[in-house]
């Protein structure tokens, strides 16, 4: 049925109705374009978010101590909560579901370090050895804060890149001691985080040499971890816990939330993926009603086209053409039409999420713009099965003109 | 060849039934040449209509070479058309958009018959019908005894047993009407039989046989060549006119 006469009728149809072919042709091809380019906008917007949530670990609990606000057990309220080891090993040993965790402890007052004389002032975070995957730490030479480190209170510092130009001008810090208020500490390794450029200006230290060295104790400032395996219930789930066992421990009533704050990144993250999964359909939903719009047009214009090939089709049948020759004539001439034209709309709809992506400043909220090319086949399948639903109605009735009544003349 | 045996056929128009053929008797036989004449609304094309397979009948039956035509199916009925029945039309029917060559090849296409096949066939049916040098042209660039010319073409192509004509000179001039005739009545001596409705006389006396119908019914069959001279007249008229072809 596909051969070289049914093309060359589609071609004649087409050649003899240009403007109406190209109106069709137009309004699917617009169709096509929008979905193409919602779809791409969407993924654009969902690479724009993913890329705010770079900095820290997507599936992170943060725990910062308080005030109790809630008098408990004769406890006056006003009381500071503060963390300890204690804390970080009742989580790591005893809380299920913890994939990495991490205390960190930070240096009081004003720090200074040192290196031959150069002088600068960065933030210092003592931390565990699991810090590096909850703050998605990128190791660029040497290596991260170890276990033995902290078991044997080495003085080891692991440094931003950013510190490097700042203490050591053109020397290889690997090695070499820095003093952090005057205590020295030897450079293993060097760190990129992805957070911008304030995290590159970092010095992390092992939390336990940090705490002695710097009159710590047994304190820390604040507790991280990651969940294995998250989900919102699991994670709403260890908050909970978390927040019970530190109520026992700490002296505070269980309903207080100023005694001890936790952030939830995981539900946040969560909420916010999913936001963007309704907007994804919300999408796919605009642009397969533009498109059915399109196809409602190729439908009608289907049906003028058997209404004034009434006789010819007519004709056709006198001459020995059988109702189903009459159906694939007009259902071809559809499918082709709708085809080509919503492979044109889905062309410049890629070209146009190409160019958007070149041109437009990188930022947070919109982050390259595409659509993967299963989506578009999806796409452009949908389209041909709806140019088969279109023709069909218009085939059917071309399918069912009597020879008679279309040869009568007139 | 064709045989009907008390066809009947009614129009239904809305609550009114229109009884157009009122008991239809008719036998031809294969190599005729029959005429079949009636005012306007006598039945004649609805007659050539059943026989040519495009409409049903109500009551009666049709014999088209021994096979039982009732309650076809669409397809099969196609299948028939196309491979017994020659059309002409009045209106040449012509599809406008395919040259000639096209338009005569187009019954072999639904044959499944190859292209090339089909247009070297189509070619000499064309050389024929002596508009050869016209098969690349569009039928709006014809001449309406060439376009004629053409449909007759499309009609023989497939070596059909019976040529239905309906009106065939009706949009003609008198001299080309002439021309179609004797083209018919070349194709008939070939052994073809040829069915053509009209209204004109001069036409129809053209024919072997005419068959005049009045309200639904054959109130006249009768044979023109064995009695009438205005046959060889006309022949001679015709011959003079054509010219040697």
């Amino acid at each position: 049925m596909f051969d070289i006469d049914t093309w060359q009728e589609i071609f004649s149809t087409i050649r003899d109705n240009k403007l109406r072919t190209f109106l069709t042709g137009f309004s699917v091809a617009w169709g096509m374009f929008m979905l193409v380019v919602l779809l791409g906008s969407g993924t654009g917007l969902a690479n724009g978010i993913e890329y705010q949530f770079r900095d820290d670990a997507t599936n992170s609990l943060w725990v910062h101590p308080g005030e109790t606000s809630i008098p408990y057990k004769g406890l006056e309220p006003g009381r500071k909560v503060q963390l300890t080891n204690a804390d970080y090993h009742d989580l790591k040993n005893n809380l299920s579901g913890v994939q990495h965790i991490s205390g960190r402890y930070y240096l009081r007052g004003q720090v200074t370090v040192t290196y031959h004389g150069e002088t600068g002032s960065f933030s210092i975070r003592a931390v565990n050895p699991d810090h590096k995957w909850i703050e998605n730490t990128t190791m660029v030479r040497g290596r991260f804060i170890n276990p033995f480190d902290i078991e044997r209170y080495r003085k080891v510092a692991v440094i931003g890149k950013k510190v490097i130009p700042l203490l050591f001008k053109n020397l290889d810090p690997m090695g070499r001691y820095i003093e952090i208020n005057k205590v020295p500490f030897q450079v293993v390794g060097i760190f990129t985080d992805a957070g911008g450029e304030g995290e590159d200006e970092r010095i992390y230290l092992p939390i336990s040499t940090a705490q002695r060295t710097f009159g710590g104790g047994n304190q820390i400032n604040r507790l991280m971890l990651t969940i294995r395996d998250a989900n919102i219930e699991k994670s709403e789930s260890m908050e909970q816990s978390i927040r019970h066992d530190f109520s026992g421990r700490h002296h505070f009533a269980e309903d207080d939330d100023r005694a001890v704050f936790i952030r939830n990144t995981f539900e946040h993250f969560a909420r916010v993926m999913e936001m963007i999964g309704g907007i994804r359909e919300f999408i796919w939903l605009v642009g397969i009603g533009t498109i059915l719009a399109g196809i409602v047009g190729v439908s009608n214009i289907m049906m003028i086209v058997v209404k004034e090939r009434t006789r010819e089709i007519g004709v056709r049948k006198a001459l020995g053409a059988t109702p189903w020759s009459v159906v694939g004539l007009v259902l071809q001439e559809s499918v082709s039409l709708t085809a080509v034209s919503g492979y044109l709309g889905l062309v410049a709809g890629v070209a146009v999420l190409a160019l958007a992506s070149k041109v437009l400043p990188p930022n947070e909220i919109f982050l390259h713009p595409a659509v993967d090319f299963s989506l578009a086949l999806t796409a452009l399948a949908i389209l041909v099965f709806a140019g088969t639903a279109a023709g069909l109605v218009p085939a059917v009735r071309a399918a069912r003109i009597r020879p008679v009544e279309a040869l009568r003349d007139e | 060849m064709l045989r009907l045996e008390g066809v009947h056929k009614s129009y239904h128009l809305g609550r009114n039934a229109l009884h157009v053929l009122k008991g239809i008797d008719l036998t031809i036989e294969s190599g005729e040449l029959v005429s079949i004449m009636g005012s306007s609304g006598s039945g004649k094309s609805t007659l050539l209509n059943v026989i040519g397979l495009l409409d049903g009948y109500d009551a009666g039956s049709y014999w088209l070479d021994g096979t039982l035509i009732k309650n076809l199916s669409e397809r099969r009925s196609a299948e028939l058309r196309n491979r017994h029945i020659g059309f002409v039309f009045q209106s040449f029917n012509l599809i406008p958009f395919k040259t000639a060559l096209e338009n005569v090849a187009l019954p072999l296409y639904y044959q499944g018959m190859r292209r090339k096949d089909r247009n070297r066939r189509a070619e000499e049916y064309l050389e024929q019908m002596g508009i050869a040098d016209w098969a690349e042209h569009h039928p709006t660039e014809l001449s309406g005894g060439q376009q004629q010319r053409v449909a007759i073409a499309r009609a023989l192509i497939t070596d059909p047993d019976v040529i239905l004509a309906d009106e065939p000179t009706g949009a003609l001039d008198s001299q080309t009407s002439l021309e179609i005739m004797a083209i018919l009545r070349e194709i008939n001596s070939r052994g073809t039989t040829v069915v053509l409705v009209t209204h004109e006389h001069d036409i129809a006396d053209l024919t072997r046989r005419v068959i005049h119908l009045q309200d639904g019914v054959i109130i006249e069959d009768r044979r023109v060549g064995e009695s009438a001279d205005i046959s060889r007249e006309v022949e001679a008229a015709v011959a003079s006119e054509v010219g040697p072809s």
